[in-house]
């Protein structure tokens, strides 16, 4: 495994998240009975146009500027010609030689704490096309179903340059893009309902080689989890092959998430000739300057931006921003938390939005938007912190009480449960000599050398104060009163 | 009244001297006698027709009546007509009942009131300038029963020839309303590209189809135009310009009128009596107060060869809809779903359809596209550009429509490049997006012989008023067959 190089390119098919379909007037709400929502366009009767949904359009030019990319003045639908029965015209209407947005990049965090490091994907292009239908397999007598409501989405193919060195720098690209696409509203980001999906091309060279190794493409991942699963069982199937001495051959392959096995569908061979030429029946998509100004005042503060500004207004390291700026809910939350808490308590904010809030979140299967503690409530028990009311400890426990619905605010909870700290030194001192007198044993070990036995005697004077004294003036009287 | 003007029908139904229902009962009378003779039209509803008749009388009896309220006309059966069967010619349609309007027929029915008295046969997908490739058969030659009427809108053509209706619609990709009207003696019109909506016209060549108006006279033809002409927001390819009353200029003298004659059309490859003919129209024009201007169309030689890769290529994509999957004819027996596209399509499809999606699926095809397809549009913008500049020495371009008169039935069916070639004046046109016409200027051996005009871009009416002002002068186009009385 260590002498091989895994390459990885990924191509997204992103939903657009318009009212109508890229063609036609039909609606693109999910879930409606089959068929309801195709109109005649959509079913290809004889003699129907296609006319270009203007929304789509904007969708496409939102991508474009949120990733640096060239959107193109001139882009060029084309036909894509190919026999399915949920195909309704014979041929899907998508953009070739023309693209609609050129290049651009994404930067991503992969991994974790002190193992993550930051990487910037290049994308080559991404084009407008519209969506098939479905074919339905089961309860038809030996027959099969289509249902043509999907036929006509707005679809964002989004293709990345083979930039990519693991299934974990895969996955979080694939979030990455997943958080960029609903944070700029051009996507509901809904994976299960298949409104975005990814296809990853995946290859292995032996390090320092130059060329890339022949590629298989592993079609329609719906989860992250599967693209994972996917990518690791593929490179270790054709690093056997090459191992094995087998040769590699291009071809597009299906991941069984059952067996977690990648299998193939179609070799190079068996490649349809598309048959690709300009639509006669739509113009060239022409995009003005103006119309790109447009759009590009209509756009929210972009995660790069937003990320820059935490590191340099907020003083976060750029990986708390980057992290925090990883979803457009996890960035809202932070900063309506940071309003309340104040600049000078933005890092105790990222670190309880990334941490404690995350993990609890975690722990309940919950997303933050279902959060029990709203920002201002951690607000709240964030200042308290500062203003040394409650210790960190303390605070975990004000928290899950907030989550528990114990009380409403981190004030409310402090003062029924009597969690207030206690700073008076006075009270601290007696707690002090309490325990002092009361463990010798501990206090001779001290002395002797055993830093230990400090940290069992603070144990115990926090014991006493039942957690609530402030753990610093418990250990500046203890070291005092030692050396006494 | 079988033989009157569309302004002359308006007249009689404003003045109440007839009825639409009886004007209506007049035609559909005459289909029923003659039709079986000609086989022009392929669907006739005397029901439809009649409610749509009523219609209109209500309509002039209220004084909300549009110019043309209320008179008939045949319909190409390329357009879709809500609960009615729409074909295209071909076995593929032969039961497909449209549950939508197509917009020429949205426009003419619903909005100018025109009262549609059937469908016209046609060739298979308007593939073909003979008719002969129809499922329902070919249609015969009101001037002679023997021979064809040209295609493909030879089923209006000759419906109007025949009088089984006072006015027709058409479409034309490749002279499909041109060289027809010659061959039966009327006046056809195919609009700029993008003036008339494609939306429900079932697609044959996308870049090059155009519908217009074919009739007995220029006069007739401006006023369809009127009804059919408009932006549609469902074509993308519609042009949004304002609406034009395209008989205004009928009347202009032509006086200082600069005619054209691009030498390619008058050389070799045309019946000598045919361009006799012509010649002879042109000199009429010169009677009229024109001057000729010679003119040269260097590279329209490649338009037949540049048309027989783009047009195949446009079919080939348009239709694979014609699966059998959702509509239309599906093969009885199939082992698979692959088996029932090709048995579907290999039954449902006329051999010339069949043998221009396997053009088109070639020139298309990885590894020939650059070769064929790409270019052909570069000759496509060469013969563009030869008429722009022709037009910066002239106003308008005439020339022969067809290179001879009417055909034999079956006498160039087995030879597809003969057939090919009786568009070779009318194929560049299209190429180019232009305007262009058909009028009557003649006869030889007892056959009509047709003059092509072509206009400047959205030269409609200019051309109307130059086809008028020989009618006014000629009376070429109110000669009628025998034996339709």
């Amino acid at each position: 495994m260590n002498q091989w190089e895994v390459v990885i390119g990924i191509e997204t098919h992103a939903q657009l998240a318009t009212v109508t379909k890229i063609f036609s007037g039909a609606s693109t709400a999910f879930g409606a009975e089959p068929n309801t929502q195709a109109c005649a366009v959509d079913l290809a009767l004889p003699g129907v146009l296609p006319v270009l949904n203007k929304k789509a359009v904007e969708c496409a030019i939102r991508f474009g500027l949120a990733i640096g990319a060239e959107v193109a003045q001139k882009s060029v639908f084309a036909r894509k010609n190919y026999f399915y029965p949920d195909l309704p015209k014979g041929y899907q209407i998508s953009q070739m030689d023309l693209p609609v947005v050129v290049g651009g990049n994404i930067t991503l965090q992969v991994g974790q704490g002190d193992k993550a490091y930051e990487k910037v994907v290049r994308l080559t292009r991404a084009h407008l096309e519209e969506d098939a239908g479905k074919s339905l397999h089961e309860d038809f007598h030996g027959k099969s179903g289509i249902d043509l409501n999907r036929a006509g989405t707005p679809l964002l193919e989004i293709v990345s340059e083979p930039d990519m060195r693991s299934s974990d720098e895969a996955v979080a690209y694939a979030k990455s893009l997943h958080a960029l696409v609903r944070w700029i509203g051009i996507c509901d980001g809904n994976m299960q309902e298949g409104s975005f999906r990814c296809d990853a091309n995946v290859s292995v060279r032996p390090k320092g080689q130059a060329e890339f190794g022949t590629r298989r493409e592993i079609k329609n991942l719906n989860s992250f989890r599967f693209l994972k699963e996917a990518i690791d069982f593929e490179v270790q199937w054709q690093i056997n092959e090459i191992e094995e001495g087998r040769k590699i051959q291009q071809a597009t392959v299906l991941f069984d998430p059952d067996s977690g096995e990648t299998r193939m569908m179609r070799s190079k061979e068996d490649a349809h000739d598309y048959r690709y030429f300009p639509d006669p029946d739509l113009l060239p998509l022409v995009i003005s300057p103006d119309w790109i100004a447009r759009v590009k005042g209509e756009l929210p503060e972009l995660p790069g931006q937003m990320r820059e500004r935490f590191v340099h207004e907020l003083g976060l390291s750029t990986y708390d921003a980057t992290t925090l700026t990883a979803s457009q809910e996890m960035a809202a939350y932070f900063e309506a938390a940071v309003a309340i808490a104040g600049k000078a308590n933005a890092k105790p904010c990222a670190n309880w939005v990334m941490v404690d809030l995350a993990a609890r979140l975690n722990k309940d299967g919950k997303e933050l938007a279902e959060s029990p503690v709203a920002a201002p409530q951690l607000a709240g028990l964030i200042l308290r912190i500062a203003d040394n009311t409650i210790s960190n400890n303390i605070a975990k426990k004000v928290f899950e009480a907030l989550w528990n619905g114990e009380g409403t605010t981190a004030d409310e909870v402090i003062e029924k449960q009597g969690l207030k700290q206690i700073t008076d030194s006075s009270a601290i001192e007696a707690l002090v000599d309490e325990v002092l007198a009361a463990n010798q044993g501990n206090v001779a070990e001290f002395k002797a050398g055993k830093e230990k036995a400090f940290n069992a005697l603070v144990g115990q004077v926090m014991k006493a104060a039942k957690g609530k004294a402030n753990p610093q003036q418990v250990n500046d009287l203890l070291r005092a009163k030692l050396a006494g | 009244m079988i033989h009157a003007s569309l302004k002359q029908l308006s007249q009689a139904l404003a003045a109440k001297q007839i009825s639409s229902v009886e004007l209506s009962t007049l035609f559909l009378d005459r289909i029923e006698r003659l039709n079986p003779q000609i086989n022009a039209l392929v669907t006739v509803d005397r029901e439809r027709t009649l409610n749509a008749a009523r219609a209109a009388d209500a309509r002039i009896a209220a004084g909300t009546a549009g110019p043309l309220t209320g008179i008939p006309i045949a319909q190409k059966d390329i357009f879709c007509a809500e609960g009615w069967r729409t074909t295209c010619g071909s076995k593929m349609l032969a039961n497909f009942v449209s549950p939508y309007d197509a917009t020429v027929i949205r426009k003419m029915e619903a909005e100018a009131g025109l009262v549609s008295l059937g469908k016209t046969n046609m060739d298979e997908f308007a593939m073909g300038s003979s008719n002969e490739t129809s499922f329902f058969g070919p249609v015969r030659n009101p001037w002679d029963n023997a021979r064809v009427p040209g295609g493909s809108s030879g089923g209006s053509a000759a419906a109007v020839a025949a009088r089984l209706a006072p006015a027709a619609t058409g479409t034309d990709t490749g002279g499909s309303i041109r060289q027809p009207a010659a061959l039966c003696n009327l006046t056809g019109l195919k609009p700029t590209y993008g003036v008339v909506s494609r939306y429900g016209m079932i697609a044959f060549a996308s870049s090059l189809d155009q519908a217009g108006p074919m009739a007995a006279s220029a006069e007739d033809c401006a006023l369809l135009l009127n009804t059919m002409a408009g932006f549609d927001e469902r074509d993308s390819t519609s042009l949004d310009r304002p609406q034009e009353d395209y008989a205004r200029d009928l009347d202009k003298p032509l006086a200082g009128l600069r005619i054209g004659l691009p030498k390619e059309f008058f050389g070799e490859g045309c019946d000598a009596e045919v361009m006799a003919a012509v010649r002879a129209a042109i000199a009429e024009y010169e009677k009229l107060g024109a001057q000729i201007v010679d003119v040269s169309l260097p590279n329209s030689h490649l338009s037949v060869p540049a048309y027989y890769v783009i047009a195949p290529a446009e079919a080939s994509s348009n239709l694979s809809r014609f699966d059998g999957v959702r509509y239309g004819y599906r093969a009885p027996e199939y082992d698979s779903l692959d088996d029932m596209y090709m048995k579907s399509r290999a039954q449902g499809f006329g051999a010339e359809v069949k043998r221009r999606i396997l053009i088109g699926t070639y020139v298309l095809s990885h590894g020939y596209y650059d070769a064929y397809y790409l270019q052909a549009q570069r000759i496509r913008r060469l013969i563009a550009n030869d008429f722009v500049e022709a037009f910066k020495s002239c106003d308008v371009i005439m020339g022969p429509t067809s290179p001879s008169t009417a055909f034999k039935l079956g006498e160039k069916a087995a030879d597809p490049v003969q057939m090919y070639l009786s568009d070779i004046y009318t194929i560049a046109v299209n190429l180019a997006g232009l305007p262009g016409m058909s009028v009557p200027c003649g006869f030889v051996g007892g056959l009509p012989v047709g003059l092509q005009l072509v206009g400047n871009y959205f030269a409609e009416a200019q051309l109307l008023n130059v086809a008028h002002r020989y009618q006014q002068a000629t009376d070429w186009h109110q000669r009628r067959p025998a034996g339709i009385e």
